[in-house]
C-alpha cells in the first residue's frame, strides 16, 4: 500500500472550479424551451374531509395553462407503504396534503392561481401526539389501508424486534441497573438549495425528470410506476441529475411535488417546473424522524455490560416514507455498539396529523444512540465505573459477531476511545472559573460512540453499483456512475481511485453526469456507500480493463516501440541505443500502466522504451478489426439483507467505528452551553482523499452540534410554526469557534477498496450524547431531551438546586 | 411601475428596466442570466444571494433592483479573470476544499471579498463574524475559514480580484 500515488493524497473536486465561479448548474439555474411553472395548492387544515374544490377562477387567470386536482387526474401512488398520493381525495391528514395544482407561464401567475382556488372543507378532530393516537379513541389517520380494507388503529404495520438471551435473567443477573426515557424531534435538512425538479414528455410519451435525488435508479422505478397509473404502460422515465444543493437523505424518497410535475407536463405538453422556496422548503418537505426511547441498561459489578433493552416510538405523521424505516438502522448500535450479550428491541411507528418524515444523514442512529450513550455514562457513575473505562471495557473488536449477527471485518474503535480521552485530557480537574461578568462557569468532558455501516446498508434486495469506463483515442476515461454527488466529494474520490487502480493520472478522468439513460444501475447515494461502492467497482473494472490493454499491448507494443527507438536513433546518431528483444519481453506480458505510460519490464530506461497511453489506443483502433474499449462491472457487496422482524443479518460489507469527545462550559446563569474544544477520532479503515473526508467529518460536526443545541421542527396541531432561518437555527460560522482534533484511525479493513469504509454519515451520530455528558460532568444534570437549549439547562440547573442534598 | 436605470455590472454599464417589486436577485439571474448568484431563503437569512453593491456586501433577495441605478455592482460572475483564470480567492476555496454541494459558495466568497478588501490579512474571529450571515450546511465552515486564510496570504496583493 505503501506505492500509493493517489490514494490517501489531497485530491482536488474536479466540479469545484465551476462552483467557486457560479457557473454549476443547479435544478434553480435550469431551464427548458417552452417551460412552465408549477405551483401546489396545500391544505387549510391538519385533518379534514373535502367537500369540494373549485378552480374555476384559477384556470381564468390569463397565463395559466392548467389546473388539476385529485378528481381529474389518475390516481398516482407514493411511498413504500402506497399510503399516500400524489394530489388528495376524500380527505386530507396533513398541513402539507396536496390538493391542487397549477402550471403557468410565470411562477408569480402560478402563485396567484393557487390564491385562486377555492376548497371546502369539513374539518375532523386530529391526532398530534403517537401516545395519543394509539388510544382505542383516537380519531383515525387511515381509515382504511391501500388495499381498501378498512383499518383500526393508527398504528402501521411494520414489525421491528430484536431479542437476543434472556432478559429477565440478564436483569437478575445484573450488579447495576439504569432506565431512562430520552427524546429527540424532527429537525430539518435544511439543504442550502432547495428542491424542485422539470418534468417533461417527449412524443412518445417517455418522461425526462431533472430531479434533486440521490436514488435516480429507484426513481425511475417510481415515476415509471406512476405512468402505467396514468395510461402511459409504454412509457420510460429518465431520471437526470444536475448539480445538488445538498441532499443529506432528502432525496432517497420521491416526492408529490414530483408526481405533481409529472402531472402537470403530461397535462399541458409542455416542461413544468416546480421548485420550493425556502418557506416551502421547512413546511412541505418531510423533516428527520423523531423518536422517544426508553433504554435500560445493566452491568456486572466490574462494569461489563450484560444487556440492553431499547423502546422506541415513532411519531410517523400522516403517510410512510422513510422515516419509517429508521428502527431497520436504529439496530446497528442497539445490537453492536459495545458488546452486549443480551438485547431486546422493540419498535413502533405510529400514523398522526403532523408532517410526515424521511430520511436524514444517520437514519435511525443518532436518535437511538442519543439514548444508549446517555443512558451508559449514568450506568457508569451508578456502577463507580469511570465514564471512559466502562466504554474500554465493552469496546467492540475486529473478528467479532455480534447479536445482530454482524460481521466486524475491521473495528478501530478502541484506538478512537483512547484518542478521545488523550485528546481532551480527560482526567485533568476542571473547576469552575469565574468570567469577567462575574457569573460562574461550569466545565465538563464527555463522550460517545458510533458504529454505523462502512461497506453499504443492504436495505433492498440488490445492493449493487454499476461503473462503465469508456476509454477514448487520447487516454481519457470517460467514467459513467449511476450515484450522485451532492457535494460530498464523490467524484474527487472516484478519480482518484480510477487514476490509482487503472493507471492514468487524474485529469485523464471524466466522470459524467448522473443518468439513468446513460450511466449503469446503481440502487442509490445512502448508508454513506458512495466512495466505498464507487472504488471498489472502480478497482475490479480497472483489473479487467488493464488486462484487456496488456493483451492487446502484447501484439501492438514491440511495432510501436521499435518505430519510436528508430527515430530517437535517427535524431541522435551519436546516442547509445540499447538493443533489446521487444517481442519476447513482450510476450513475457509483464505491462504496466501508470500515469499515462505504458511500460514493459526488462525494457531499457529510455524515452522510447515506454508507450504514451493514448498512442497504444489508437493502435488498437485505427486498424482492420481495430477495438476499442468500453467495460463495465456490476458489484455487488458481500452481505445478507437482513430479517427485519428478528433484527438479524449481516447488512454491511464492514463496520466503521468512531468516538467524539467534547469540553464545554456551562453558564450557571444563563444556561448557555459552549464548546471549548472537540476530539473526533474515526476508524475508516483507510483514507482515501484527507480533505474530503475531513470536510464530510466537520460538516457532521456541525450537524451534529445542530441536533444537540439548537434545532427543532416547532409545530403546533400540525401546522409547522419556525418555517424560515429566522426562527429555526442552524449553526453559522460562529458557532464553529473551538479547535476540533480529528484523528483517522486506519484498520485496513480486507473487504473495503483499499481498506477503506465509508464515512459520510457518522459525524454527526455521536455528537448529541457526547455534549451531553459533558453537561452532565459540568453541572450534574441529565438532560434527556434535544435540543439542549439555554432554558432547559437552566431549568434544570434551578430544580437541582431546589432539591435536597443526597444524603452520603 | 417601470422604470429605465443605468449602472454598472462587473465592470460593464447596464442600462435595463425594472419593475417597482423587481429585487436585484431577480434582474441578475431572471434578466441577465447571471444565475451564479443564489436564492437560498429569499428573507436576507441564509447570504447565499450575496452580492457587492459599491463594495458592501448586500444580500440581493431583499436589495430592491431600482436600488442600484446609478451604482457598481459585483457578482461572483465578475471574479474570474482574464482568460477565465480564477481569483485567488476562488483558487483557495478549490485547494482548501471550501465548497462541497457549492451552492452556498458564490455568496460567501462575496462576503469574503468585501472582508478581504477592508482587512486583507483577518483572524479567525474576523473572518466568523464578517461571515456569519452565510449559512452553509455541509461544510462545518473549517474548510471556509482555511480557505479565506489561504487566500489572505497568497502572494498577490489584497488576494481578491
Amino acid at each position: 500500500m505503501s506505492d500509493l500515488r493517489y490514494i490517501g493524497k489531497p485530491g482536488d473536486r474536479p466540479e469545484a472550479p465551476e462552483k467557486v465561479a457560479g457557473r454549476a448548474v443547479y435544478i434553480h439555474d435550469l431551464t427548458r424551451p417552452g417551460m412552465l411553472y408549477g405551483q401546489i395548492k396545500h391544505s387549510d387544515h391538519a385533518h379534514a374531509r373535502i367537500k369540494s374544490i373549485d378552480t374555476s377562477k384559477a384556470e381564468a387567470l390569463p397565463g395559466v395553462h392548467a389546473v388539476i386536482t385529485g378528481y381529474d387526474t389518475p390516481r398516482v401512488t407514493v411511498g413504500f407503504l402506497g399510503d399516500n398520493c400524489a394530489l388528495k381525495r376524500d380527505k386530507v391528514r396533513q398541513f402539507r396534503d396536496e390538493i391542487a395544482a397549477v402550471a403557468a407561464s410565470a411562477p408569480d401567475i402560478a402563485r396567484r392561481a393557487v390564491d385562486l382556488i377555492e376548497v371546502e372543507y369539513e374539518p375532523l378532530p386530529g391526532v398530534f401526539d403517537p401516545a395519543e393516537a394509539l388510544k382505542a379513541d383516537a380519531p383515525l389517520v387511515h381509515e382504511t389501508d391501500p388495499r381498501g380494507r378498512p383499518v383500526t388503529t393508527n398504528r402501521m404495520p411494520l414489525e421491528y424486534h430484536h431479542e437476543t438471551g434472556d432478559l429477565e435473567a440478564a436483569r437478575a443477573e445484573a450488579a447495576f441497573v439504569v432506565e431512562g426515557s430520552y427524546s429527540v424531534p424532527m429537525i430539518q435538512q435544511t439543504c442550502m438549495g432547495t428542491a424542485g425538479c422539470i418534468a417533461e414528455f417527449d412524443l412518445r410519451g417517455n418522461l425526462t425528470i431533472w430531479a434533486k435525488t440521490q436514488i435516480p435508479f429507484l426513481a425511475q422505478r417510481d415515476f415509471n410506476r406512476a405512468l402505467a397509473q396514468m395510461g402511459l404502460e409504454n412509457g420510460n422515465s429518465r431520471v437526470i441529475v444536475p448539480a445538488l444543493g445538498g441532499g443529506f437523505g432528502t432525496g432517497l424518497d420521491t416526492h408529490c411535488y414530483e408526481y405533481i410535475s409529472i402531472l402537470l407536463a403530461h397535462r399541458t405538453g409542455r416542461a413544468v417546473k416546480i421548485l420550493l422556496n425556502r418557506e416551502e422548503e421547512f413546511a412541505n418537505l418531510s423533516p428527520r424522524q423523531s423518536a422517544r426511547t426508553r433504554v435500560v441498561q445493566g452491568c456486572d459489578s466490574t462494569g461489563r455490560l450484560l444487556f440492553r433493552e431499547i423502546e422506541v416510538l415513532q411519531d410517523n405523521g400522516a403517510y410512510a416514507s422513510w422515516g419509517a424505516t429508521y428502527p431497520t438502522v436504529m439496530l446497528l448500535p442497539v445490537t453492536s455498539l459495545y458488546k452486549v450479550p443480551v438485547v431486546h428491541f422493540d419498535a413502533q411507528c405510529v400514523y398522526t396529523n403532523n408532517t410526515y418524515c424521511q430520511a436524514m444523514r444517520g437514519y435511525g442512529n443518532p436518535e437511538v444512540t442519543w439514548a444508549i450513550e446517555s443512558n451508559l455514562d449514568d450506568l457508569a457513575e451508578k456502577a463507580g465505573i469511570g465514564r471512559y473505562e466502562i466504554r474500554r471495557i465493552n469496546c467492540n473488536e475486529t473478528g467479532e459477531l455480534t447479536p445482530m449477527a454482524l460481521e466486524i471485518t475491521s473495528c478501530g474503535l478502541d484506538k478512537c476511545l483512547e484518542a478521545a480521552a488523550k485528546g481532551l485530557d480527560w482526567d485533568a480537574p476542571r473547576p469552575p472559573r469565574i468570567a469577567e461578568d462575574g457569573g460562574r462557569r461550569l466545565r465538563g468532558v464527555g463522550m460517545a460512540s458510533l458504529i454505523h455501516v462502512g461497506g453499504s446498508g443492504r436495505i433492498y434486495r440488490s445492493d449493487a453499483s454499476g461503473l462503465i469506463f469508456k476509454l477514448d483515442d487520447f487516454g481519457n476515461v470517460n467514467v459513467s456512475y449511476g450515484g450522485v454527488e451532492m457535494g460530498q466529494g464523490l467524484h474527487a474520490t472516484l478519480t482518484l481511485a480510477v487514476a490509482e487502480s487503472l493507471g492514468v493520472r487524474p485529469e485523464r478522468v471524466h466522470i459524467n453526469q448522473t443518468d439513468t439513460g446513460t450511466c449503469p444501475w446503481d440502487v442509490g447515494t445512502h448508508a454513506s456507500r458512495g466512495a466505498f461502492m464507487a472504488c471498489s467497482a472502480a478497482v475490479r473494472l480497472a483489473a479487467k480493463v488493464r488486462a484487456r490493454l496488456f493483451a492487446e499491448a502484447k501484439d501492438l507494443f514491440p511495432g510501436i516501440v521499435e518505430k519510436q527507438r528508430a527515430r530517437f536513433a535517427k535524431k541522435n546518431p551519436d546516442a547509445d541505443v540499447a538493443e533489446v528483444d521487444i517481442a519476447a519481453l513482450a510476450a513475457s506480458g509483464a505491462f504496466d500502466l501508470r500515469d499515462d505510460v505504458l511500460s514493459l519490464a526488462g525494457m531499457p530506461a529510455a524515452p522510447w522504451a515506454t508507450v504514451p497511453f493514448g498512442r497504444l489506443l489508437r493502435a488498437m483502433h485505427f486498424r482492420r478489426d481495430g477495438t476499442m474499449i468500453t467495460d463495465d462491472v456490476f458489484y455487488d457487496p458481500p452481505s445478507d439483507l437482513p430479517d427485519w422482524g428478528k433484527g438479524m443479518g449481516n447488512m454491511s460489507a464492514a463496520y466503521t467505528y468512531g468516538t467524539q469527545g467534547v469540553e464545554v462550559e456551562v453558564d450557571e446563569d444563563t444556561g448557555h452551553v459552549k464548546i471549548l474544544k472537540m476530539v473526533s477520532a474515526l476508524d475508516v479503515g483507510k483514507v482515501l482523499n484527507p480533505p474530503s473526508l475531513e470536510g464530510q467529518t466537520y460538516g457532521g460536526i456541525a450537524q451534529g452540534i445542530g441536533y444537540a443545541l439548537y434545532e427543532q421542527v416547532l409545530t403546533h396541531e400540525g401546522r409547522v410554526l419556525n418555517a424560515g432561518f429566522t426562527d429555526y437555527k442552524i449553526p453559522t460560522i460562529a458557532e464553529m469557534d473551538f479547535p476540533i482534533e480529528m484523528v483517522f484511525v486506519e484498520t485496513n479493513d480486507p473487504n473495503g477498496p483499499y481498506g477503506s469504509k465509508g464515512a459520510g454519515e457518522p459525524g454527526l451520530v455521536p455528537t448529541a450524547p457526547a455534549i451531553g455528558n459533558a453537561i452532565y460532568d459540568a453541572i450534574g444534570v441529565r438532560l434527556r431531551h434535544l435540543p439542549l437549549t439555554p432554558e432547559k439547562v437552566l431549568a434544570a440547573l434551578r430544580e437541582k438546586r431546589s432539591q435536597p442534598a443526597p444524603s452520603a | 411601475m417601470t422604470s429605465s436605470i443605468t449602472w454598472e455590472l462587473n465592470g460593464r454599464p447596464v442600462t435595463c428596466n425594472v419593475e417597482g417589486h423587481q429585487r436585484l436577485i431577480d434582474v441578475l439571474r431572471d434578466v441577465l442570466g447571471h444565475t451564479g448568484t443564489k436564492e437560498g431563503c429569499g428573507e436576507g437569512e441564509c447570504g447565499a444571494c450575496t452580492v457587492l453593491v459599491d463594495d458592501r456586501a448586500v444580500n440581493s433577495c431583499l436589495y430592491p433592483a431600482a436600488g442600484v441605478a446609478g451604482r457598481q455592482v459585483r457578482t461572483i460572475e465578475g471574479l474570474l479573470g482574464a482568460d477565465c483564470r480564477l481569483s485567488p480567492l476562488q483558487a483557495a476555496f478549490v485547494e482548501e476544499h471550501g465548497a462541497q454541494c457549492g451552492f452556498c459558495t458564490p455568496g460567501m466568497i462575496m462576503s469574503a471579498v468585501a472582508l478581504l478588501e477592508r482587512v486583507p490579512e483577518p483572524t479567525d474571529d474576523q473572518i466568523r463574524d464578517a461571515l456569519r450571515g452565510n449559512l452553509c450546511r455541509c461544510t462545518g465552515y473549517v474548510q471556509i475559514i482555511h480557505s479565506i486564510r489561504g487566500a489572505a496570504t497568497r502572494p498577490q496583493a489584497g488576494g481578491t480580484a
